[in-house]
């Protein structure tokens, strides 16, 4: 008992120290007022050098996002945010306009290596990771440099901002955005088409297999401004793409807010890998500051035969509220969900999935594993339904529960739906606990309390370690190693 | 050398009392039997020898070649030399067999300041060990313990013991569970472990298990304490006779 209590303890302190991407990074930012009104929608609009039709766009969200309340059904509780008490745009100053990456400011490339992320090509192929990965480098605002964008080109791959493929490839935003998730499709989303400043927008063309993994990384650095980031993948027929996204903001006492809206295409027999390993800032041991994370990410599998699988490491922001889901709309498509969310402190996490079965033989996966410790609490919430016309829909829904000491919770919400009688759904949850008597076991043979947790978390999410590339499941590991212990990493 | 002097052991809520003044001494390459009734104390003791939280040591000293093992993290001791073959081994979901033993034995060389063991280096230790002990090779890449069958799970229990190589081996009986085959080849295991250097704490309720292992010396638990010691006839003595006497000896 005492092993377990020591444990907890040492779980309790993870926060603030063991947050390594708590730094700041001091530069000259252009910024927007303070505070929401349509003259700041403009005003992002116009910093963008928008066309017309996207402030259009964007107004039009605007005023039906005043119309609407927030969603209170998750099981998270804040204080009601005052959204005109943030700043909807900052961008550093020197960043203006930057033709490659010898024009952007060294303060960031020195930000973005602190967090691991070299941007350098040449950085990049002589650090250790063994393939190429290309990345789009959002901070705050504004994405700062895309790289490995020429050679991306040759392979007819766009990879870009949201704000440039605004600009240069006005056709292709027309057609899919907004074409997934619904400007009005929930409150935060209505606000992220109004406000969104920056993201990532990827095309693969028809029978292409991108040729390296494609990653943004989202770096909060402004204090009290809130972060819409937008991103677009558009995967062609028969094409392949694997992108990875990663996110840190500095150590703040006041919370911050973060809502994007991330919307996948897939057509006929293409396929998309999404990972993200969210590492937002948790907030402090007495639960001040971190983030607001709230987020919808929808992939539309609108061709037969393809496939959109979603994996997500979570282990950061004071809230998460997120459901990355699959429309499975053509035949025979195939959707995953494959999720790790680990909650400590006083952080809440609200996620889980959506698979919504509308065509014929459409097949979905659900693989959750939620570990809680500290006062946290960590809900599932899935849901799987098939329409009247998808016959032979399939699903599979593993959900299992860690709890780390005793002042925790986990919740699991699954909401089943199916209006076809060929529909078969099968669901499976477990909720279980590090005994005390595991943790004697493993020390009995020398391993210490804290080698001990993670040897048995490590095992507890494996199912999911191995769903994403490489490079980052490793890294992931180690993240939640850290999210976890006091002492180990 | 082990040695335990005047132990007494409640549980940590101190609602129960379970060793009254146990004294037990074990010489390097001895083997020592302990046999009892069921609920006399014998699994309490290699918990308490091994650091198991929910014991509260009210008096008493255990000493592992002069080291006070009571000052020490279980991790401690089990890098010191103490190693307990569990009467009921845990089960760890997802970590595959090979990594829990290879985390184990790192764990402990650092412990001791050694080097970790070359990957090769430890696959072949322990590829010799799990052949000797008739354990298939699939079985390690297979989640520890989980699903194993009661004599599996003891087999890589005596396994561990022989990659980590302990100065005081526990075995909490061990061959409850065990086939009449199994019962050879883990006893074969642990003699092949034998040493002038290494000392073994058996445990057991059954004087088959000594005609493989024969032990040095035989001890007599009840209530709490060793009430009586002899040689290995003493387990024959035992066998014919039960405990009765010692029972209501200790009552007494
Ligand atoms: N953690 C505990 N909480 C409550 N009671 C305990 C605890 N551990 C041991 N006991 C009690 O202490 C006594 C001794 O238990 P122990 O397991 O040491 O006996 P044993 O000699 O190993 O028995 P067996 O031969 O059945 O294995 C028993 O009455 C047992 O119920
Ligand atoms: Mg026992």
């Amino acid at each position: 008992m005492v092993a377990v209590k020591e444990t907890v303890e040492q779980v309790k302190q993870l926060d603030v120290d063991q947050y390594k991407y708590g730094f700041t990074t001091d530069l000259e930012v252009d910024k927007a007022p303070k505070g929401l009104n349509e003259d700041i929608v403009r005003f992002i609009s116009a910093k963008k050098g928008e066309p017309q039709w996207m402030l259009d766009w964007r107004l039009d969200a605007f005023r039906r996002w005043k119309t609407m309340d927030e969603p209170q059904w998750a099981r998270v509780h804040y204080p009601k945010i005052d959204f005109n008490d943030s700043y909807y745009y900052a961008a550093p100053k020197k960043n203006a306009a930057p033709k490659t990456l010898d024009d952007v400011d060294p303060a960031i490339l020195d930000t973005y290596k602190k967090l691991g992320i070299p941007l350098r090509e040449q950085e990049l192929l002589a650090g250790v990771q063994t393939s190429k990965v290309a990345v789009d480098a959002v901070f705050d605002s504004v994405s700062v440099v895309t790289t490995f964008k020429e050679e991306l080109k040759k392979a007819g791959v766009i990879f870009c901002s949201i704000s440039e493929a605004i600009k240069d490839h006005p056709e292709l935003v027309k057609k899919y955005l907004g074409s997934v998730v619904p400007v009005t499709d929930n409150y935060y989303a209505t606000l992220n088409c109004a406000v969104f400043t920056d993201g990532s927008f990827v095309y693969i063309p028809e029978g292409t297999r991108c040729p390296m993994e494609l990653s943004t990384y989202f770096r909060i650095n402004e204090k009290n401004t809130g972060q819409f980031e937008r991103t677009l993948i558009i995967a062609e027929k028969g094409s392949y793409v694997s992108y990875l996204e990663g996110c840190t903001a500095p150590q703040r006492d006041e919370n911050q807010l973060h809502a994007a809206v991330v919307e996948l295409v897939a057509l006929d027999d293409a396929e998309i890998k999404y990972s993200t390993v969210q590492n937002w800032y948790p907030g402090d041991a007495e639960g001040k500051g971190g983030i607001y994370n709230f987020v919808t990410k929808r992939g539309d599998c609108r061709g037969a035969n393809s496939k959109i699988s979603w994996t997500q490491v979570e282990t950061g922001s004071a809230i998460t509220w997120k459901y990355p889901s699959c429309i499975l709309r053509g035949d025979n498509s195939r959707g995953e969900f494959y999720s790790i969310a680990v909650s400590n402190g006083y952080q809440q996490v609200d996620s889980g999935t959506k698979m919504i079965h509308l065509g014929k033989n459409t097949t979905s996966r659900i693989i959750s594993k939620g570990i809680s410790a500290g006062k946290s609490q960590n809900t599932y919430r899935g849901q799987v339904s098939a329409h009247r016309k998808a016959t032979n829909a399939r699903n599979f829904t593993n959900c299992d529960s860690l709890l780390i000491g005793e002042t925790c919770g986990a919740h699991t919400v699954p909401y089943l739906e199916s209006k076809n009688a060929s529909a078969v759904f099968e669901h499976e949850a477990t909720t279980s606990k590090i005994s005390e008597d595991q943790l004697f076991y493993c020390r009995q043979r020398g391993l210490s309390a804290e080698e001990a947790t993670a040897l048995i978390v490590n095992g507890f999410v494996k199912d999911v370690l191995q769903q994403l590339p490489m490079e980052f499941a490793v890294e992931a590991q180690k993240l939640i190693s850290i999210s976890l212990e006091g002492s180990v990493g | 050398m082990l040695e335990i002097r005047n132990l007494h052991v409640a549980i940590e809520d101190g609602s129960k009392k379970i060793l009254n003044g146990l004294n037990l001494t074990i010489r390097d390459g001895e083997v020592a039997a302990i046999m009892g009734p069921n609920g006399s104390g014998k699994s309490t003791l290699s918990y308490v020898i091994a650091g198991k939280d929910d014991y509260e040591v009210l008096d008493g000293e255990i000493l592992l070649d002069g080291k006070n093992l009571l000052e020490m993290e279980p991790d401690e001791r089990a890098a010191a030399g103490v190693f307990l073959a569990f009467q009921y081994p845990l089960e760890i979901p997802g970590v595959a067999t090979m990594t829990f033993l290879k985390a184990a034995l790192n764990a402990q060389r650092k412990g001791r300041g050694e080097d970790e063991l070359t990957t090769p280096d430890f696959m072949r230790r322990v590829k010799a060990g799990a052949e000797k002990l008739g354990i298939p090779q699939d079985m390690l890449k297979r989640g520890l313990n989980v699903g194993f069958s009661g004599g599996e799970k003891k087999r890589m229990e005596i396994l561990q013991m022989a990659l980590l190589e302990p100065s005081i081996g526990i075995l909490d009986e061990t061959d409850s569970g065990l086939d009449i085959d199994a019962l050879k080849i883990v006893s074969e295991g642990v003699n092949a472990l034998r040493s002038a250097k290494r000392s073994f704490l058996v445990i057991t309720h059954y004087q088959r298990l000594l005609n493989y292992i024969v032990p040095d010396t035989v001890h007599v638990m009840s209530k709490g304490q060793i009430v009586r010691t002899g040689g290995k006839e003493l387990a024959l003595e035992l066998e014919a006779n039960g405990y009765a006497d010692y029972v209501t000896n200790a009552a007494a």
